[in-house]
């Protein structure tokens, strides 16, 4: 069977950093007009590959051939210009900048020296039609949501001549719909004889989008497949190297029955608590050992909700009761005095703190409790750090280096262990599984069951409704910013019928 | 310590700088490291450097706190002439100025008036959040102006025995503002590395909404760091007026923030705040006034002083660039590992 010839291949790629080869010896290839999907846990390399690729690290041994030519990049803008576009999990957009300015940043049409404006909000108007989104393009890029600003980040990458085009998990943020719209623009840009790589942790996006994939552990390649002739069982066993006994494990865990728990008192109660413009005044309780999960899509106020119960945001009406008694959550710090813990879902803006090292960041939560004339014992450190990096599998397992060394994934967990360690009564975690893969994602699972047996109460926000189906006691559908319904988790309840509330908004 | 784990030390290019500069002082200057003892006080010009940098290692080292918040205070050189001119102010007005509580009572009032101006400062940037160097400029410009009111527009002169032991007395043979200055340095080494306050400010440096979020009052902390960057600049105030027996609101402190800052930098903190090494301050800081007196001792004519200093510090900073060395590095070999970041 013939096959066009690459336009893109790596071949024995090495990528050492301080303390972790990240890459050790990867082979990768792109065919041009196939969307290939690369595949792999945390820190297995993913995002390094595509890194290297794009020009904004340097390797360390191996080489890239563009069209048959060897090419060494020296910075992002090089590969661009060499034809390979890339859009990063994260927006990477000046978002006080227009919308039109943010596609066409850095290569505006000019005449004589001048920008033409009209020309560039015409164009991007253009541009942004063809992925049927219909925006005001001299607004800036911060007043449209996550999702848009994706789908714009898309845009300017598609409009520079791209041969490869690098998505590193764009889905993350977007909901079905917006998926599906992306999913099509995809497909038209393959047929149009682009290589797209893709990266998503969502099996199902890639057995639906991607027609090859290359599966990567460790830093190492695993292998390349077809799509068609890889089951998704076979996938996961490649990318986590072991058996899947811990997902199933969870899978099969009986539900405990949520009237058990309600006997227990209450440790938080909210009462018709809001805040203008963020959530509007809901009503929750929480016991001690019950997984409360919030389901909703993206801005339904998951996070708003979540952010009021730690005092990261001030409420502006409504009660909350903390063990019985009337508390006002001022500031996160006084949250934390009554044990609430939260962890964000923006872990790189408002979780962990990229230069620190991974003990740092772990102790960070504690020390900021006891105030900083009470420093914690080396040696307690020590302890507690040394514990939970093995508890929680952080990877690599020295604390001694910045977390911004470590993978997504890795930095979550640090962000988790900080929490764990102030012993909290209540965890609220907002979308600690978002971006990280399988493996990694079973064992936040896991641990999250486990601390609610041990009597923590947890408050889940995740987009995943399997997730928050397969952990929640009890389940809060949000919808436009308001708590529409809330379900207790008994075998009657499925993600259809929490899509239907979110769908409809009204109780049946 | 292995070559390897020196070499890719902080504060290897700094201390390196210093070496050279002395070695060069050694050449071309005859008697450059006598110390003698006389009237059981040392003197020489190894001793006079220390005295000299005494007030700008104590302004850089509150830089240092402040810079590590991700801040700047610009306002030090006009907090220590408003320091020395509350103090002389007071001193002047005394019946008898070689009274001891009375020198007393006037340093004490003239660092609580620093205090107060560096909670100032802090409240500007905590509390009405704006930006420090718009902040830090208002009293740069409005405390120049505040010491020559105090002064009213005077130099002051003073005569008191009791306060020219400030910057210009010994104790044991050592000048009492290089033991400040020491005194000072080790009590904030202590209290950032001793107890939490150091990792709770790089957090706040290195992201003040992640740290909020993990329960760091950040706000106390930025109002913190400003006090006590003017405490050290209202101490430095008195060390300079001391010495020269006067208080002069033009010319105390003039430009000493930027001399400050450029320590900080030497000493491998980030302007973007995070890290801090109070060691690389205290040598950043070493290495300005060294700079300043061996020109003059390896004969390099006055006018020519600050293109030397300019020369210098250029160097320096291409040296500890690591897009220079690479630059430098990767075209002798073309090196098989990536070894360019250090792991802390």
């Amino acid at each position: 069977m013939g096959e066009p010839p690459a336009v893109l291949e790596m071949t024995g790629i090495q990528k050492i950093f301080p303390g972790v080869v990240a890459l050790d010896g990867v082979d990768f290839r792109l065919l041009p007009g196939e969307i290939h999907a690369l595949m792999g846990e945390n820190g297995a390399g993913k995002s390094t590959l595509i890194k290297v690729l794009t020009g904004v690290y340097g390797i360390d041994g191996g080489d890239i051939k563009l069209s048959g030519r060897d090419v060494l990049f020296t910075g992002p803008l090089q590969a661009q210009e060499a034809g390979i576009s890339t859009v990063y999990q994260e927006v990477n957009l000046c978002a006080n900048l227009s919308v039109a300015e943010n596609i066409f940043i850095g290569r505006q049409p000019r005449r004589f020296g001048r920008i033409q404006w009209s020309e560039m909000r015409k164009r991007s108007a253009g541009l942004l039609a063809r992925l049927d989104l219909d925006l005001d393009v001299s607004a800036p890029l911060n007043t449209y949501s996550l999702a848009v600003q994706q789908m714009v980040a898309i845009a300017r990458a598609v409009d520079i001549e791209a041969k490869v085009l690098i998505l590193d998990e764009p889905t993350s943020s977007l909901d079905a719909s917006e998926v599906a719209q992306l999913f099509a623009i995809m497909r038209r840009l393959r047929d149009s004889g682009v290589a797209i790589l893709f990266v998503s942790h969502f099996l199902d996006q890639i057995y639906e989008v991607a027609d090859r994939i290359t599966v990567l552990r460790n830093g190492a390649l695993i292998g390349e497949y077809r799509t068609a002739e890889l089951p998704q069982v076979e996938l996961v066993r490649k990318m986590i190297g072991k058996e899947l006994a811990t997902l199933e494990q969870l899978e099969s865990r009986p539900r405990e029955s949520a009237e058990q728990i309600e006997r227990g008192e209450p440790i938080l109660r909210a009462e018709q608590l809001g805040r203008d413009g963020a959530i509007a005044p809901f009503d929750l309780t929480i016991h001690a050992g019950e997984v409360v999960g919030l389901a909703g899509l993206l801005g339904s106020g998951r996070t708003e909700l979540a952010r009021l119960l730690f005092g990261a945001d001030k409420a502006d009406s409504g009660k909350l009761e903390l063990d019985g008694k009337p508390v006002s959550m001022r500031s996160p710090r006084a949250a934390m005095a009554h044990g609430i813990a939260f962890s964000s879902e923006n872990r790189r803006t408002e979780g962990v703190i990229g230069e620190l090292t991974v003990r740092e960041n772990i102790i960070l939560a504690l020390q900021a409790a006891r105030g900083w004339t009470r420093p914690i014992a080396k040696r307690r450190q020590d302890q507690l750090v040394g514990k939970y990096i093995k508890a929680l599998q952080i990877r690599p397992d020295n604390p001694e280096i910045p977390v911004r060394n470590l993978s997504g994934g890795n930095q979550q967990k640090v962000l988790l262990a900080r929490w764990l360690i102030t012993e909290p009564k209540l965890l609220i975690i907002d979308e600690p599984t978002r971006g990280i893969d399988v493996g990694a994602k079973a064992e936040i699972q896991r641990l999250v069951a486990e601390l609610s047996s041990g009597g923590m109460a947890v408050l889940f926000v995740s987009a995943e409704l399997e997730e928050v189906l397969r952990l929640s006691h009890k389940i809060e559908v949000l919808r436009d910013r308001r708590l529409v319904e809330e379900l207790d988790n008994t075998g009657d309840v499925d993600a259809d019928r929490i899509m239907r509330t979110i769908a409809s908004g009204a109780t049946s | 310590m292995t070559l390897q784990k020196i070499l890719k030390s902080r504060l290897m290019w700094p201390v390196a700088m210093l070496v050279v500069l002395l070695l060069c002082a050694l050449i071309f200057s005859d008697g450059f490291f006598d110390i003698r003892i006389q009237d059981g006080h040392l003197f020489g010009t190894p001793v006079n450097i220390l005295r000299a940098s005494a007030p700008l290692v104590l302004v850089a080292i509150g830089m240092t706190l402040v810079i590590s918040t991700g801040g700047i205070d610009l306002s030090v050189g006009s907090v220590m002439a408003v320091s020395g001119a509350m103090a002389c102010l007071i001193i002047g007005d005394l019946s008898n100025q070689n009274s001891v509580g009375g020198v007393a009572v006037a340093v004490v009032a003239a660092i609580a008036l620093s205090l107060v101006l560096g909670l100032w400062n802090g409240f500007l940037v905590a509390v009405l959040g704006i930006q420090p160097i718009i902040a830090t400029l208002i009293l740069m410009v409005a405390g120049r102006g505040l010491a020559q009111l105090i002064t009213s527009g005077q130099i002051i002169n003073v005569q008191s025995s009791p306060y020219k032991v400030i910057g210009a007395g010994y104790v044991l043979g050592l000048p009492v503002s290089v033991l400040i200055a020491a005194v000072v340095l080790a009590i904030t080494v202590l209290l950032t590395r001793r107890t939490a306050l150091g990792l709770l400010l790089e957090s706040v440096g290195g992201s003040p909404v992640a740290s909020r979020l993990a329960g760091i009052q950040a706000r106390r902390f930025t109002v913190m760091v400003y006090i006590a960057s003017a405490a050290c600049a209202g101490i430095a105030g008195l060390i300079y007026s001391s010495n020269v027996s006067s208080a002069d609101g033009n010319n105390a402190g003039n430009l000493i923030e930027l001399d400050a800052i450029l320590a900080v930098v030497i000493g491998g903190t980030a302007l973007t705040g995070g890290r801090f090494s109070l060691a690389g301050t205290t040598l950043g800081a070493l290495l300005i006034a060294t700079l300043d007196t061996t020109a003059q001792s390896v004969g390099i004519p006055p006018e020519a002083t600050l293109v030397f200093k300019a020369v210098v510090v250029v160097v320096l900073c291409l040296a500890q660039s690591a897009t220079f060395r690479a630059m430098l590095f990767r075209r002798s070999t073309p090196r098989p590992a990536a070894r360019a970041e250090v792991p802390a």
